[in-house]
């Protein structure tokens, strides 16, 4: 399917920073969200092609403005929201529930 | 520098995850144990060191060499660099006439087994674009120049195969062994980008 993930060739995407400082996770939420997409697969709550389409259909403007990691994280919501493993409300709640221990 | 996130993103995100960890927990469906232990394999187990080793052994032994060009998969599995979900690997080799790159158009597949996780900038939109579209542009950006006369392949990545490198062995390296020769090489290198620097 031909939407925004399917980048070859396109011109405009800005220039190229081939720039690295060989850090794997630059934040410690990222290397969660790779693990917890990680560990929804071993246990066969969805499957890695069903991931990447979920990742695929994120809106094209969001898409682009997500960094890599949000695109996983928002991936993961969405089929677990639509496979039925959590709810928006649950997880509305628990968002909730955080902010209020943390402040 | 190089970082994925802005930093104004970056603490609502954390706390989206927070949320998402803290209710998969809540619910049974995952372990602290075990999501550590990926976050670690990720970190520090896999990386560009494996991928240096196959490169070290492919220049001073011929019959592995040939082994690993004609199935990368399972000569990756003899020296014990399985594949992490499953897919094929297939090893291209660049010769004085041929300049290998590797991209993933789509999104970041990459040689997990081999190279670990990709570098940002693999990931980013332009080097996804640009790639396929003007390599020896991109190649330039990274400071290589590859002469006209040699062709460059651009090799497009997905789910079910991926693409290493096996870049030259530089001049003035016939007495190393195959441990040091495995340090001269970069992750770079084995993506195409760039080549091995002479020592």
């Amino acid at each position: 399917m031909n939407s925004i993930h399917d980048m070859g060739g396109m011109h405009g995407l800005g220039p190229l920073d081939p720039s690295d400082d060989e850090i794997v996770f630059h934040a410690a939420w990222e290397g969660r969200t790779m693990a917890l997409a990680r560990a929804m697969m071993a246990g066969k709550h969805f499957n890695l092609d069903e991931y990447r389409y979920a990742m695929e259909r994120i809106d094209p403007a969001r898409y682009l403005q997500f960094s890599y990691y949000e695109r996983w994280l928002e991936g993961t919501l969405n089929l677990l929201m639509e496979k039925g493993v959590i709810t928006q409300q649950e997880f509305d709640a628990q968002l909730s529930k955080l902010s209020k221990a943390d402040s | 520098m190089s970082s994925d996130a802005s930093d104004g993103a970056d603490a609502k995100t954390a706390l989206r995850v927070r949320a998402l960890e803290s209710l998969l927990l809540e619910k049974g469906l995952i372990e602290t144990d075990a999501i550590e232990e990926l976050v670690d394999m990720f970190e520090n187990r896999l990386g560009p060191w494996n991928g240096a080793k196959v490169v070290a052994r492919a220049w001073t032994d011929p019959a592995f060499k040939q082994r690993l060009l004609q199935d990368g998969t399972a000569a990756l599995a003899e020296m014990g660099f399985d594949t992490i979900q499953g897919e094929e690997m297939v090893i291209v080799e660049n010769s004085p006439g041929v300049h290998n790159v590797i991209v993933c158009t789509l999104c970041s597949c990459f040689p997990w087994a081999v190279l670990g996780l990709p570098p940002v900038w693999y990931k980013s939109a332009p080097y996804r674009a640009e790639a396929a579209r003007d390599p020896r542009g991109v190649l330039r950006e990274f400071g290589t120049e590859i002469d006209g006369d040699t062709e460059v392949r651009v090799w497009d990545s997905n789910a079910e195969l991926r693409y290493m490198v096996l870049p030259e062995r530089p001049a003035g390296s016939d007495n190393m062994d195959a441990a040091a020769l495995a340090e001269l090489v970069t992750r770079d290198s084995m993506i195409g980008v760039s080549k091995v620097a002479p020592p």
